[in-house]
């Protein structure tokens, strides 16, 4: 077991912070690369004539996805090393619900909005704003929720440990449904091809 | 909405292959596992700096608080992975829209809304989706992206919501994008 290399000792807070500000580079570069600093780009996967959004998402899932799972097949990573967000079922699906609506209201999520701003979209700035006066309001009203933010929780749970099937075969089902999913996604864009406004890239 | 001007004069590039940029996107995140032992985020950021930004009116009211208190980080709320992480990806997303000829100063909507009201709705759309992230404790990189390579169980149950979510509500507002 060579990593993490944060669980080896290898990483120093100082050092934790520059690699977060290189890997963020990154993963802005692509965001924006991909379109995803464009409102209308990422709402017209509501619309149904441009899916980027689901395939770029599902595609880096099944990267990161196989790529862990083949670096702990060989032992050279711990997975049980790697942080979990703890499963609360029932809150993190009303979450999802209330930020697929946010989302499409809004135009963007939070890391988008970011390559939005960064990109000079005025929008986006004021999306950013609503989301510093959501927080502010939920700080507010979080003791009147708290004990239901905690209801149905699961800790870590991973699917392979859930359903009681080795990670290898959930792997290639989840690449597999990516697949048919991608496939399924290029013929709806066609249907909906007239959908797409005027003078949108 | 002037579609074609840019600040930087050059000639707007059409976008990366989604299916390259979801690969190198997926590769960063599983460079952040590997170095780090944890995934990407993004939502964790903003309360950072909604933490900070309070500070200034009141320390008490912020480390008093359930949800500020989280952030505190001892009196340097800015000193974070996720604040570093996200003034990073600010940095990336303005290369690459700056060397496409992406950048520039709009507001994006559909042909039939004003600028105003699209600027409302996004206020609206973000001030909702701040309650959608902390209900959720992730967003679409926190939860989405980095649960679902981890196959997490909150993670996978988040993410489809998060398209019923959209696709429930997007027929009231398509008067804004369409």
């Amino acid at each position: 077991m060579t990593a993490p290399l944060a669980s080896q000792g290898l990483i120093s807070d100082g050092t934790e912070l520059a690699v977060a500000l290189g890997l963020g580079f990154l993963f802005g570069f692509f965001l924006e690369r991909a379109g995803f600093g464009s409102s209308r780009k990422l709402a017209a996967q509501f619309y149904l004539y441009d899916m980027s959004v689901l395939k770029v998402m599902f595609t880096a899932i099944v990267t990161a996805m196989t790529g862990l799972w083949l670096l702990a097949a060989i032992g050279w990573l711990d997975l049980g090393e790697i942080y979990l967000v703890p499963t609360f079922v029932l809150p993190q699906f009303v979450g999802g619900l209330v930020l697929g609506a946010g989302f499409v209201i809004g135009g963007y999520c939070p890391g988008t909005s970011v390559a939005g701003m960064a990109t000079g979209r005025i929008d986006a700035m004021v999306y950013a704003l609503g989301m510093l006066a959501g927080l502010a309001v939920y700080a507010e009203v979080y003791p009147a929720i708290a004990a239901w933010t905690k209801t149905t929780a699961l800790g870590d749970a991973v699917w392979p440990d859930l359903l009681g099937l080795p990670r290898g075969l959930l792997v290639v089902v989840v690449a597999l449904v990516a697949a048919a999913l991608f496939y399924g996604a290029t013929k709806v864009e066609r249907a909906f091809a007239s959908w797409r406004p005027a003078g949108t890239p | 909405m002037s579609e074609t001007a840019t600040t930087t004069g050059r000639a707007r590039a059409p976008y990366m292959n989604p299916y390259l940029a979801g690969f190198g996107l997926g590769l960063v995140l599983l460079a952040t596992f590997v170095i780090l032992g944890r995934g990407l985020g993004a939502s964790g950021a903003f309360s950072a700096f909604l933490v900070w930004l309070m500070s200034f009116a009141s320390p008490d009211y912020v480390t008093s608080n359930a949800v500020h208190s989280g952030y505190w980080n001892e009196g340097r709320p800015l000193m974070a992975f996720l604040v570093f992480l996200t003034v990073g990806s600010f940095t990336g997303a303005a290369v690459s829209g700056w060397l496409a000829g992406r950048s520039v100063f709009v507001v994006e909507h559909g042909p039939r809304i004003s600028s105003g009201a699209r600027l409302a709705l996004a206020f609206a759309g973000g001030a909702i989706m701040a309650f959608g992230a902390k209900l959720a404790s992730g967003c679409t990189s926190g939860q989405a992206l980095t649960g679902g390579a981890l196959l997490n169980v909150g993670s996978w149950t988040f993410m489809i919501a998060v398209f019923i979510g959209g696709y429930a509500l997007a027929p009231l507002v398509r008067r804004q994008w369409l």
